[in-house]
């Protein structure tokens, strides 16, 4: 088994079809809804974790990628800039996934790509703009 | 007892004893304060947070033929100077920031960039635009400049904070059901979360409470360079309630500082954007403590467990000046990643940088080794706990408009 998370920007015109349900039962695939933002006549965001057989796992995607869905792996969307952090920890009750982390010995931050779930919570809250989106 | 004259020869002759606020605890714990104090010269403290009332002023050189910055505008950056000085003295203001940036009006404003900025520019040695618009007399004929300036063109650059180094500060909390956006950062609804700014057990006005050794003429670790206390800080406010051991419960002395800002360095000068509320500049500050007696010892071995700070609503209790006694809680708690608030456990985040203010703790320690950082004698005391200095609300007085 294997997992992968991957950031789905679609367009207007795909919103109302039952994309994730088609994952699950053609590509038996387990998803997991981590961040979302689909309204009628926009352009959808979801952010998801699939867990399922390699292939299926690679199949599932081209299958989104030939509905025109725009597909990237999540651990890119958000970078930490270790020189700017000041390890100030304002960024840690924010974060909802644990990515943003503090050492309570050295109360020194970390950041672990696979943790952080992109929700941007931190983006603004950062005074050193230590954190970016990345696209 | 010792005095700072016998531990300066000790520094200078490579003897001295310093440990940093951490590091004394155990010592005074294993020990006892009196061997501790025999054994040990100097207590080095820091603490690195944002400080609003910071600015620097400098001299940009005359220009040929003479300009009269003085009375006229200027900007560093597109950011506004004070020019009501001398024609080559300007002076800016960390919070300061370009006319046309949006503040608030697009809320939360973003607040980029702004005078904490191009001062951490300038010392990390970029180049900055220096603009200035006069009126033109007779002796200062020129009207406008424009130009590129660095640090090391200017004749004189000082840093100059009228207020630095709070002695404790507020836990901020946000009470009401929206998100709001303050100088201690993002504060969630109904308290999502308790945010808290003190280096608490190395925090230098922490380690000494009453100002036994810290004064106007101490020498400090300011900005990565050297610079002193040159008076009380603004809104020094001695009087407040304190602990049996004399640490003030609530946010109490500040300290004015002023330092040769070519000396610094931009790892301990950051500018910093507080979404919603504006830019500010983080200050690094160390300040050596002598043990010259017991009494001076005990308080440099406080530990963060003995150290409380108010808790304060945000939304409306700070904003209107409304009392509302939420409770105390110590740093050591505010240090775990969660606090409990109204029954509630909240997780805490911090402004001031607890792991910047050990290393300014340990390289302060580590010049004074290396005998590049002597200790000065105060020239005279903050005003402390028996003074009637505190800090006052404005007592408005308006002005009936004619009708």
């Amino acid at each position: 088994m294997t997992t992968k998370r991957i950031v789905l920007t679609f367009p207007p015109t795909l919103v109302g079809q039952p994309i994730t349900t088609h994952l699950v039962k053609d590509y038996d695939l387990m998803l997991n809804i981590l961040r979302a933002n689909v309204k009628p006549n926009e352009e959808g965001r979801l952010v998801l974790e699939l867990t399922g057989k390699k292939k299926a796992l690679e199949d599932g995607i081209d299958y989104l990628k030939g509905l025109g869905i725009n597909v990237k792996s999540l651990a890119h969307d958000i970078k930490w800039n270790a020189d700017k952090c000041t390890h100030c920890t304002a960024c840690i009750p924010a974060c909802p996934s644990g990515a943003m982390a503090v050492d309570r010995e050295t109360m020194e931050v970390s950041f672990t790509r696979d943790r952080c779930i992109a929700c941007e919570l931190c983006i603004s809250i950062c005074p050193f703009n230590a954190l970016e989106i990345q696209f | 007892m010792k005095t700072i004259r016998e531990i300066n020869e000790k520094i200078r002759t490579g003897k001295a004893v310093v440990v940093t606020a951490e590091e004394i605890i155990d010592i005074v714990a294993k020990k006892g304060l009196k061997k501790a104090t025999q054994e040990v010269d100097v207590v080095t403290t820091g603490t690195f947070g944002p400080m609003c009332s910071s600015g620097a002023y400098f001299n940009v050189g005359h220009t040929k033929p003479r300009i009269k910055i003085g009375g006229g505008t200027c900007t560093l950056n597109d950011v506004p100077c004070y020019t009501g000085l001398a024609a080559a003295d300007i002076l800016l203001g960390a919070t300061a920031m370009p006319n046309n940036d949006p503040r608030n009006s697009v809320y939360p404003g973003e607040f980029h960039y702004g005078g904490a900025h191009v001062i951490e520019e300038l010392v990390g040695g970029k180049s900055v635009r220096l603009q200035a618009e006069a009126y033109g007399t007779d002796c200062y004929p020129r009207k406008s400049l424009d130009t590129l300036i660095e640090l090391k063109d200017m004749n004189e650059a000082v840093l100059f904070n009228p207020r630095n180094c709070y002695q404790n500060y507020n836990v901020a909390i946000n009470l009401s059901d929206k998100i709001i956006y303050t100088y201690m950062g993002t504060l969630r609804p109904r308290i999502g979360n308790a945010n808290y700014c003190s280096a608490g057990q190395l925090s230098p006005l922490m380690n000494d409470p009453l100002y036994k050794t810290i004064g106007i003429g101490t020498r400090i670790f300011l900005g990565g360079g050297e610079g002193y206390v040159t008076w009380q800080g603004t809104q020094h406010n001695p009087g407040v309630a304190r602990t049996e051991s004399g640490v003030p419960r609530v946010p109490a002395g500040t300290l004015a500082v002023t330092g040769d800002l070519k000396s610094m360095s931009s790892q301990w000068l950051k500018g910093a954007s507080f979404t919603g509320y504006g830019v500010t500049l983080t200050v690094g500050i160390g300040i050596p403590i002598p043990l010259l007696n017991e009494d001076i010892t005990a308080h440099t071995a406080i530990r963060d467990d003995q150290i409380v700070a108010p808790i304060v609503d945000y939304s409306e209790s700070y904003p209107q000046i409304i009392p509302n006694n939420l409770g105390e809680v110590s740093y050591a708690e505010l240090k775990t990643g969660s606090i409990t608030v109204q029954g509630k456990k909240v997780p805490t985040g911090g402004m001031s940088s607890y792991k910047r203010a050990r290393e300014i703790a340990v390289e302060l320690k580590a010049r004074i080794q290396a005998k590049k950082f002597l200790l000065s004698e105060p020239v005279a005391p903050l005003p402390s706990a028996d003074s009637d200095v505190k800090c006052k609300l404005l007592n408005e007085r308006p002005i009936k408009k004619k009708k």
